[in-house]
């Protein structure tokens, strides 16, 4: 074990990777003389020559249909956009290209597309989006959102390892600010299955990335029992452990960075009322961002992403519900 | 072997005259690439003493390249300047201290704290916003000249990419679009060497960029992005004949990033040599050289100017300062746009 910050813990799980399986190589933007715009891959290119990382020209369709190809072909790429809101540009290959291949044709398209994401740094409407949702919802595509260090480099293996096209949103607020013991030796984290952040008996929060770190603050403001799930990946999601803690606490808030409307909240929120609505002893709850783009100026970025003090305001009421 | 036509240094002042500009002209332009720096290089203090929030960029060593063109263009005509192109904003007459009310996120930046950094325009000057995802703005232009084209207008439209972003497919779509319908586009590649921390070598595998114009059907033009005058003239040149209908032109103006990509960026991959080499051309004082030996700009003059751009920085700034923060109950507002928001210059 050693301490480590969440983004030395990505460049530990891809480095232990590419040593191990030179199938495995990184193509992106910047990511090798300068090591990646946030210095994700700061050192690869000494280590690992300019054929495993790709410095590319700035082409987003280039970079993840150029996976997709070199993954058809027997390789285990993987890409970086230098934001997640770029992916935009190569949503067409993404969507289209990756996340069918397998089903329609039997080909299967082992990539891995890391995805900086997530606001609370005045990054404005383009350098702080959270787009999971937007992908959860498109069949084929797997998508995780690590909240610690530990589960930032072992689901970094997993999505490796996974034959299918993983998009790892790593969300920029929790580079190096979060710290916490990784184990040094190769493991993974599996995919689809939820974590217990903080056990508790009164209430139930469900979220990922970095508002499992906001959950917590506001759980420390309330007088409640407060659990909170990370679900750690959004794509397949860990129904199970969301049916058991609310039918342990009766009560549930559901958060997410994200804006409100075809936010991945809302599922959940839909598969709680279907399947355990006799165990709720109050309605679903939702902290969201409101429906806007991502404002740039501080007074507006911190009105628009959720903050501890909504949030437990929002865990109270449940509460007395 | 270059396909591009190669431009020609500026000339004398009776050659200036003849493509239009006179003196007073020529002093605007000092005037503006002054501001132009001066904004940014007061936005870098403005970032260190913590004022600015998220990152800065700059246009240093861009200003004769963005002046020059949009001293080229006509009042209806539009543009899509990047975060380069500061001269542009400066040149149409947007007012400082609305630039810095935008650095800082104020409610009386164009943006209104929404966004920040160059990443704003006022469509009343005939600029359209940019967005970071590059070059998306570069096929909105061949649209805004598909209107004129449509509505039969002499007005053309002017985008700028970078020579990084040329790597994207927006370019190609836009360029050819624009080339198979010959629409008033002059599109302008600020060839500043470098995208982030990546060369050129990596960046494209022909000799310029404006090479390419020949296969979208029109003409291309590589310019010394340092030498206002000639990017000025081969701007208007390029604008009056889309006006005419002569179709789309590509401007590649080759300059140096003079900074790191932003502020947090310290250049370490820019050979030093490079930079030193180009801040012996630098677009500024190059120009001031020029305006000495050629229009008899006198000791007087220049210390008029530069009191003037002072003076001028210095009250924006302090009314940037007094601007308020943006409400937060606003922000929901303009989501979607309602009926009375069409009632703008470019609806009527
Ligand atoms: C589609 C897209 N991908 C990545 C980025 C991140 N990014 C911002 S500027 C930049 C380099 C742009 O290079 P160039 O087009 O040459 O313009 P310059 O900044 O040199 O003026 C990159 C990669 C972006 N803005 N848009
Ligand atoms: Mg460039």
């Amino acid at each position: 074990m050693s301490e480590k910050t969440y983004l030395q813990a990505i460049s530990d799980g891809l480095r232990t990777e590419m040593r191990r399986d030179n199938r495995v190589f990184v193509l992106g933007e910047d990511v090798g003389v300068y090591g990646g715009a946030f210095k994700v891959t700061l050192g690869f290119q000494e280590e690992f020559g300019s054929w495993r990382v790709i410095d590319t020209p700035l082409s987003e369709t280039a970079i993840v249909a150029g996976a997709t190809g070199a993954a058809m072909m027997g390789l285990r790429p993987v890409a970086e956009m230098q934001f997640a809101d770029f992916v935009s540009c190569a949503w067409d290959h993404l969507v289209t290209v990756a996340a069918k291949q397998r089903w329609r044709a039997g080909t299967p398209v082992p990539i891995v597309l890391r995805l900086p994401s997530g606001g609370g740094f005045s990054g404005g409407p383009f350098h702080s989006q959270n787009p999971e949702s937007s992908f959860a919802h498109i069949p084929g595509l797997k998508c995780v959102c690590p909240a610690t260090p530990e589960d930032a480099k072992g689901l970094m293996i997993s999505a490796i390892e996974d034959p299918n096209p993983v998009l790892f949103f790593e969300h920029k607020h929790l580079y190096r600010r979060i710290k916490g013991e990784v184990p040094d030796e190769r493991y993974t984290t599996p995919i689809g299955k939820a974590r217990i952040h903080a056990e508790g008996d009164d209430v139930t929060v469900i979220t990922w990335g970095a508002m499992v770190y906001t959950a917590e603050e506001a759980a420390k403001m309330v007088d409640a029992s407060v659990e909170i799930v990370d679900l750690r990946t959004v794509m397949p999601w860990d129904k199970q452990a969301v049916l058991d803690s609310v039918r342990k606490t009766s009560k549930v808030l559901v958060l997410h960075e994200d804006t409100r409307t075809g936010g991945f909240g809302g599922e959940i929120a839909a598969t709680i009322a279907e399947e355990a609505f006799e165990d709720l002893d109050a309605p679903v709850k939702r902290v969201t961002a409101p429906d806007s783009p991502v404002p740039f100026s501080p007074v507006l970025e911190k009105a628009f992403i959720p903050q501890p003090d909504g949030v437990a305001k929002a865990l109270k009421e449940l509460i007395s519900y | 072997m270059a396909i591009a036509r190669v431009a020609e240094p500026s000339g004398s002042l009776q050659e200036v005259r003849e493509w239009g500009l006179d003196r007073e002209d020529l002093l605007q332009i000092y005037r503006n690439m002054l501001i132009t720096r001066g904004v940014e290089e007061r936005g870098h203090i403005l970032y260190r003493q913590g004022k600015i929030p998220g990152s800065f960029y700059t246009g240093r060593g861009n200003e004769a390249s963005s002046v020059g063109v949009a001293m080229a263009m006509g009042a209806d005509d539009v543009g899509t300047p990047l975060h380069r192109d500061m001269g542009v904003h400066i040149t149409r007459g947007v007012e400082p201290w609305r630039i810095f009310a935008q650095y800082m996120g104020r409610a009386d930046g164009p943006t209104h704290g929404r966004d920040g950094n160059v990443h704003m325009a006022d469509s009343r000057l005939g600029l359209l916003a940019m967005v970071s995802h590059l070059p998306a703005m570069l096929p909105v232009a061949v649209g805004c000249a598909l209107a004129f084209r449509i509505r039969e207008e002499q007005r053309v439209a002017v985008a700028w990419y970078g020579e990084g972003a040329s790597a994207r497919g927006d370019t190609h779509e836009g360029m050819n679009f624009a080339g198979v319908r010959r629409l008033p586009v002059v599109f302008i590649c600020d060839n500043n060497q470098w995208a982030y921390s990546t060369p050129t070598h990596l960046e494209y595998a022909v000799e310029h960029l404006a090479d390419r114009a020949n296969a979208y059907g029109f003409d291309g033009v590589v310019v010394d992005g340092t030498d206002v005058l000639a990017v000025y003239r081969e701007a208007k040149r390029a604008i009056d004949k889309a006006r005419g209908g002569g179709g789309p032109t590509l401007i590649e103006c080759q300059t140096l990033r003079m900074e790191g990509h932003a502020v947090h960026d310290d250049a370490f991959y820019v050979p030093k040599e490079l930079f030193e080499r180009w801040a012996e051309r630098d677009p500024i004082e190059r120009f001031r050289t020029w305006l000495r030996s050629n229009a008899d700009l006198s000791d007087d003059e220049e210390e008029q100017i530069g009191a003037y751009v002072k003076k001028l920085l210095n009250d924006a700034l302090q009314k940037a300062e007094e601007s308020p923060q943006p409400d937060p109950a606003t922000l929901l507002d303009g989501v979607y746009a309602t009926p009375e928001d069409l009632d703008t210059p470019h609806h009527k």
